[in-house]
């Protein structure tokens, strides 16, 4: 069986018919080529495959596509406009916060959604590690990750 | 995944006649615990059907001295609920601990409840604050609801609405996480309301449980110490590679212990 569905997609609308057990993140990767959002376990642990669905962080490979008709989502080729990297990718290049890059799409996408979440009070880093449990980095120690997205909260709530 | 036939429900009607319909259906909320298992082979339904087009399935709302949550409220929307946090703070947090920002975006109280997964932390709040589940055609109280490991009194093709709290005195939560996926090692809600004492704890046995002899003791004094020395017997308690029965009974004082002083604090 097929299902046919109608979404956003980093701003643009895409009408699209799949199979009714395909994953948005097949979707997103398979048939729209956006490769960015990465596939690390597919057990739904590591959050490489993060994606903001109507605003919120999402895991893309737990959640179908038939189930997002509707939704506006948003992935990690949609951030950066006009050529201008979204500040997370900036915090995330000044901090030196990736080695192999992997896990960086689903870190950046959760590390927006932390800043969203706490816009009314300053981010701390305990709050930012306990926000990064479903977020797996092999290589960084994460050190670097939480650095660049307390710095990322500061410029960000700054623009906002 | 095995190929199956996707439905979106529109309302519970809609819902229970899909259900009917079909061999072997099965419904979907948050999905975080059905499309991991569909993913594993684990499961191989005929049609899912998708709950999250009924309208008025989510929300908390919060009365004089109960507190209901709505089948399909999603974690993260339980643990910001300002008012929440302020008349029973101890199940905001509850839902503020469950997997992570990602799985409370999606993960329903709805979906917890009805899977009776015996690391999972709502269970816990349920029979310790005394819940009443609400289905499309019953209550359930509670303590009657969970029977055994994933299996609960809910019968074929029955649909959670809603979960009802009694507002409590006083209450507490404390668990021990997995390190690795944040489900419960061992998780201990206890609460107080005028002379009742409940204690319920997930994580130790095959479903969520309570312990009288706790309860009766935090009745005449309700202080850390008064269950310091109180141990559930670990035969019948869960075991694996993470802790052993031994191992989680001891931590279900440890816990109970903090959960009171929590309570209290
Ligand atoms: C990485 C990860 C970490 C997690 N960590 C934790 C944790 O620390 N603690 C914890 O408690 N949980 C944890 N979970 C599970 C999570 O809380 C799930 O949200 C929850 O167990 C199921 O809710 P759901 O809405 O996603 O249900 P679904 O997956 O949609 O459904 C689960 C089951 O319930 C049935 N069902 C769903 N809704 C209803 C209803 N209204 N009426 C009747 N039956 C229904 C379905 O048919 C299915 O059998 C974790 C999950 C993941 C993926
Ligand atoms: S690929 Fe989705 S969580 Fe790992
Ligand atoms: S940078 Fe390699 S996994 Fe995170």
């Amino acid at each position: 069986m097929t299902v046919k569905f109608s979404i956003t997609v980093n701003g643009k609308p895409v009408e699209g018919e799949t199979e009714d057990r395909t994953l948005l993140v097949q979707y997103l990767r398979e048939d729209m080529r956006l490769t960015g959002t990465h596939v690390g376990c597919d057990t739904s642990q590591c959050g490489c495959c993060t994606v903001h669905i109507d605003g919120k962080p999402v895991k893309s490979c737990t959640i179908l596509c038939a189930q997002v008709d509707g939704c506006e989502i948003t992935t990690i080729e949609g951030l950066a406009k006009d050529g201008e990297l979204h500040p997370m990718q900036n915090a995330f290049r000044e901090n030196h916060a990736l080695q192999c890059g992997f896990c960086t799409p689903g870190m950046v996408m959760s590390a927006i959604g932390i800043v969203d979440r706490h816009k009314d009070e300053s981010l701390d880093e305990k709050t930012v590690r306990h926000e990064l449990e479903g977020n797996i980095c092999r290589c960084t120690g994460y050190h670097n990750i939480v650095k660049a997205i307390l710095a990322a909260s500061v410029t960000m709530n700054k623009n906002a | 995944m095995y190929e199956f036939t996707y439905q979106k429900a529109s309302s519970l009607d809609e819902a229970k006649e899909a259900y009917g319909a079909s061999d072997e259906a099965k419904y979907m909320s948050g999905g975080m615990t059905l499309l991991p298992t569909l993913k594993q082979r684990l499961a191989r339904p005929s049609h899912v059907i998708d709950l999250g087009g009924v309208n008025d399935m989510s929300g908390v709302v919060i009365e004089n001295d109960k507190v209901t949550i709505l089948a399909r409220t999603p974690h993260a929307q339980v643990a910001s609920n300002i008012e929440l946090q302020r008349v029973l703070p101890a199940l905001a947090k509850l839902a503020g601990g469950i997997g992570d920002p990602m799985v409370r975006n999606r993960g329903t109280i709805g979906g917890s409840t009805a899977n009776s997964d015996p690391a999972a932390d709502y269970p816990a709040s349920i029979v310790g604050l005394g819940a009443t589940v609400h289905t499309d055609r019953r209550q359930i109280s509670g303590d009657d609801f969970f029977l055994d490991l994933f299996e609960t009194a809910l019968e074929e093709g029955e649909i959670i609405t809603k979960v009802t709290y009694p507002i409590p005195d006083r209450a507490g939560y404390m668990k021990f996480p997995n390190p690795a996926s944040r489900y419960c090692i061992v998780g201990v809600m206890v609460s107080q309301r005028g002379t009742t004492v409940r204690v319920g704890v997930t994580g130790a046995g095959a479903c969520a449980f309570r312990v009288p002899e706790m309860e009766e003791k935090l009745a005449c004094e309700f202080s850390p110490n008064a269950v310091a020395d109180i141990k559930v017997p670990a035969e019948d308690l869960n075991e694996d590679i993470h802790a052993s029965a031994e191992y989680r009974a001891h931590l279900v004082t440890v816990m109970a212990k903090r959960a009171v002083a929590e309570a209290i604090s």
